[in-house]
């Protein structure tokens, strides 16, 4: 790590993460932006691996950052995938729908 | 210090595109505050010297995810302001959950040291006379191959996935039926037609010709709940 520690790293990825999970509430109607604020979760995740993989001076950390990157990347293909099947089912991708099946 | 200045220039950009992304009314500007936020992560990646994953992110996130979530939004025919109905009601519980992660981490940064023997147990310590990408590629092909390989599992199961859900039959798609095709004689379609000497073939219409003159009917494809065979 060159000058910025790795205090802020960890301040600005914990905000970020709570930035998202604030975002999963905020949108429980809207699944695109769900599945965005899960990206963003993911990201704060990200953020971490690597200000340890610097400032621990280890590269696994970074290969960990990258298959969360993969992982994101396949979930985000699912997840969207279900979000249009959703959708051309029921006409609407409203989360609060999704309980049609409770008995 | 010009790279402290940069590090909070690029975190403040971050948050704030972040903190729209979830706010914003409409889910194109989400998009957009998306691919913001992760070029910025992107940059803070820069600073903290992984460039190999710095790009990755650029090229993987906003190339395709967030590209991806653009294709879906503009895709689906949805009345976005019907969405924000709910807004309000779980406002105050997101917030409160926020918080109180929040604080949690904060408690958490606030205490916290590093153990001064975590750097001797490094798996594999970063390589002064390689470049990131390289000292990357060599850890990852060899100490990390099976995880490698099992990303690449990943994202194969990923793509299946999505294929198999997204495939539908159109009602006018035609399909191969083999049954019929395989069970098709030359009895049915031709026929052998004695023909007297010096007759000629015109007036019975011509050597071999078709035993029915329309074209076969094509049988109604068969749907199944699930969408595909």
């Amino acid at each position: 790590m060159t000058s910025v520690s790795l205090e802020h790293y960890l301040a600005v990825s914990g905000i970020l993460l709570v930035i998202g999970v604030f975002g999963i509430f905020l949108n429980r109607k809207n699944v695109i932006i769900m599945l965005m604020a899960i990206e963003l979760i993911l990201l704060a995740v990200n953020l971490n691996l690597v200000a340890f993989s610097a400032a621990l001076n280890d590269l696994a950390g970074q290969v960990m950052a990258m298959l969360v990157l993969t992982v994101a990347a396949a979930e985000a293909a699912i997840g969207l995938a279900i979000v249009l099947v959703y959708f051309r089912n029921r006409g609407s991708i409203q989360v609060e729908d999704v309980n049609l099946m409770k008995g | 210090m010009i790279v402290e200045f940069f590090f909070w220039l690029f975190a403040a950009i971050l948050l704030i595109s972040a903190t729209l992304v979830v706010t914003s009314k409409n889910p194109v500007h989400s998009v957009l505050f998306l691919i913001l936020a992760f070029f910025n992560a992107a940059a803070l990646f820069l600073i903290a010297g992984a460039e190999f994953l710095a790009m990755i992110l650029v090229v993987v996130y906003v190339g395709a995810v967030a590209v991806l979530f653009l294709f879906v939004v503009m895709m689906l025919d949805i009345d976005f302001e019907q969405l924000r109905g709910g807004l309000q009601r779980y406002a105050g519980i997101g917030a409160a959950v926020g918080a109180a992660l929040l604080i949690e981490f904060a408690i958490a940064l606030g205490g916290w040291q590093l153990a001064p023997t975590a750097e001797r147990v490094s798996f594999s310590p970063i390589p002064t006379n390689i470049g990131n990408t390289a000292a990357l590629g060599r850890v990852l092909y060899t100490d990390y191959i099976f995880l490698f390989q099992a990303s690449g599992l990943v994202l194969l199961v990923a793509m299946i996935g999505a294929i198999v859900l997204t495939l539908r039959d159109r009602k006018t798609s035609r399909h191969q039926n083999i049954r019929v095709q395989t069970g098709r004689t030359v009895a049915e379609t031709l026929e052998v037609v004695s023909i007297s000497l010096g007759a000629g073939t015109t007036r019975s219409g011509g050597f071999l010709r078709p035993k029915v003159e329309e074209a076969e009917p094509v049988p109604e494809p068969v749907h199944d709940d699930h969408g595909h065979h």
